[in-house]
């Protein structure tokens, strides 16, 4: 990454109010920022902070009430007026892949058929022939044919970043991906993130509480009450 | 590669039992449903060919007189009215008719048959017609009697068995103190004439002193005459009552139908129970799955996706179930036979469940169709989830 590389996500005084009862909830105060392919940015922050709220509204998978989402310079939000369902499913296949904290894997189909999984309803053209490089990158193609039961916590949440990458997205979203792991997992996902972000490019948008994991992004946001109180960019960043 | 189905199969198999379940409440419910339409069809295939084997379609008798030896015995043998034979030559003008067939009915008390005595029935059939009209009967032994004077009998299976009599015997008309030789025993046939003994016309006429009576005239129409054009004919002649078989069957479906709607109605509520249960399981797995539904959406799934995924669910549990249910219903049609047999008021004889292709093809019609209606509710349901649920369920 470089600070040459095209803007792929920009926001612009994105606000989100929940309303409960009578009561306005500002979740997300009037946040601006832009992120540039090939970046790596952890969102932090206490809980209540609005740090998932604002990476779902970053994601397409909410709408804020009010501002403005470009993804690839395509607007997809402004002031209230979004895409239809059906072109926002487009823009979340086109552009995002997602992993959270839960894995979601159907327990009864194998590894592979898991990572597949997104091929029964999308597939973006070439992305056949990624499906063993996927496999292999990972370090799971030697557990394809295990169901997820058979296999530990670290794997499964490899699968399931398997299956988010599968499509090849623009941008890796991950919602606390290593909240179900131990210390040692959540290393070895840290580093796998790390790896694809250095040597595949890929970009990455991480919410987490585990400050280690925060660490490897090259530029750590921390939100507080819905807007950003700090921002920093981590030593081991490259020019 | 994976495709859809492998997908929505896969699924069922999380819930085992669950899926199982629901297979066998659509199973039960398609098993019924064969069993019934199979019903429906073998009755009156069943109903018509006893009928057929009256071998007369119409039957004239005495005004007042009983037309059915169960009738006779009811009245202690009694209560016989009788007509003029020369009715049989005015009938046979009637350009409709092609057969006929004269009769004489008699009853006498036997006070050796059962503990208390009994009555014997006696008809006296004309040999020259009646056995080329009744040409079903078959013979278990002998022949029918030639001689329409003859001190003969031929005796139906059940009358046969009763007395213990084989051809060659001889049997007594008590009262009259006659002997007759037996020279026919009749195979069963499910009918009256199982238990009635056949003599000659002219000689039962002779020992009873009822030279120039009947009881019964049968005819049999030409097949393309009008049995409605001839029956109104027959009703102008003086003293007589016309049993059309056609009234008769009219008159037992009428009896059946009652029976019938009640076992279509066990049907419908068999397929509104399964189909309750259909939806039930399916929203039940598509409430559990509202995550991974959503997942399924990020991953670039649309609604229609999902809707047409939760459908095949659907559709897999329903034709499982009805497969196994039609199988099922062919394997154990003797048993519903015998089942439906005590609920009704009038069986015929043969097989009351007739199971064919067709059959089974409409029966998996109704099944999908269920499938494809209980499913869409759920389907829609799980079309609607966004992709934000999956996310949500996290906070908690």
């Amino acid at each position: 990454m470089s600070q040459t590389s095209p803007i792929v996500l920009e926001a612009h005084d994105l606000v989100k109010i929940f309303h409960r009862g009578s009561e306005d909830i500002p979740a997300i105060n009037h946040v601006s920022l832009s992120i540039r392919e090939g970046e790596f940015v952890a969102f932090v922050g206490p809980s209540g902070s609005g740090k998932t709220t604002l990476i779902n509204i970053l994601g397409c998978l909410d709408n804020p009430t009010s501002g403005k989402l470009s993804l690839d310079g395509r607007v997809v939000v402004d002031e209230g007026r979004v895409l239809s369902e059906s072109a926002l499913t487009k823009v979340r296949r086109d552009i995002f892949g997602y992993i959270f904290q839960k894995f979601y894997l159907i327990p009864t189909l194998t590894v592979q058929e898991n990572v597949l999984l997104p091929f029964t309803f999308y597939r973006k053209p070439g992305a056949d022939a990624e499906v063993g490089r996927i496999l292999k990158l990972l370090g799971i193609d030697h557990r394809k044919d295990h169901l997820p039961g058979e296999i530990s916590g670290g794997e499964m949440q490899r699968v399931a970043i398997a299956r988010a990458l599968i499509n090849r997205p623009r941008i890796l979203l991950a919602d606390e991906p290593t909240g179900n792991l131990d210390t040692r997992r959540s290393e070895e996902i840290g580093e796998l993130l790390k790896g694809l972000n250095r040597r595949e490019g890929l970009t990455i948008i991480l919410v987490t509480h585990n400050p280690a994991l925060a660490n490897i992004a090259d530029r750590i946001i921390e939100l507080r009450d819905g807007a950003i109180y700090k921002e920093s960019w981590s030593s081991n960043r490259e020019a | 590669m994976i495709n859809i189905f492998q997908v929505a199969y896969k699924n069922l198999l999380r819930k085992k039992a669950r899926s199982a379940l629901t297979i066998v409440g659509i199973a039960l419910a398609a098993w019924v449903l064969v069993s019934l339409l199979g019903f429906n069809r073998g009755y009156e295939m069943s109903l018509n060919r006893d009928i057929d084997n009256l071998g007369f379609q119409i039957l004239v008798t005495a005004k007042g007189c009983p037309y059915e030896a169960a009738t006779l015995m009811l009245k202690g043998g009694t209560g016989l009215r009788y007509m003029k034979a020369d009715v049989v030559a005015q009938i046979s003008k009637e350009p409709e008719v092609d057969e006929i067939t004269p009769m004489l009915m008699q009853a006498v008390f036997d006070p050796n048959k059962g503990e208390s005595g009994g009555y014997s029935a006696y008809l006296g059939v004309d040999p020259a017609t009646f056995p080329k009209m009744k040409s079903f009967l078959e013979f278990k032994q002998g022949k029918w009697f030639t001689d329409p004077e003859a001190l003969e009998a031929v005796m139906g299976y059940e009358a046969a068995e009763l007395e213990q009599r084989e051809v060659g015997d001889p049997l007594l008309i008590t009262e009259k103190n006659v002997e007759v030789k037996v020279v026919g025993i009749l195979k069963r046939t499910g009918t009256q004439d199982d238990g009635t003994i056949f003599l000659p016309l002219k000689m039962v006429q002779k020992t009873f002193d009822k030279t120039d009576d009947l009881t019964g005239i049968g005819i049999k129409v030409k097949k393309e005459a009008s049995i409605s054009k001839l029956e109104d004919k027959l009703y102008q002649l003086p003293d007589v009552q016309v049993v059309s078989m056609s009234q008769v069957k009219q008159t037992i479906m009428t009896l059946v139908s009652t029976a019938k709607v009640m076992v279509f109605s066990i049907a419908l509520i068999a397929i509104l129970i399964s189909v309750v249960g259909v939806v039930n399981t399916i929203l039940m797995s598509v409430m559990e799955r509202l995550q991974e539904i959503g997942i399924l959406k990020s991953m670039g799934a649309t609604a229609w996706d999902i809707f047409k995924l939760i459908w095949l669910e659907t559709l897999i549990l329903c034709i499982s179930g009805g497969v196994i249910g039609a199988f099922f219903a062919l394997g154990t049609a003797r048993l519903t036979d015998v089942l439906i047999r005590r609920l009704l008021p009038y069986a015929p004889s043969g097989g009351l469940v007739q199971i064919n292709p067709s059959l089974v093809l409409l029966t998996f019609g109704i099944v999908i169709l269920i499938g494809l209606l209980s499913g869409v509710y759920p389907s829609w349901k799980a079309g609607r989830v966004r992709p934000l649920e999956a996310i949500r369920s996290q906070v908690e």
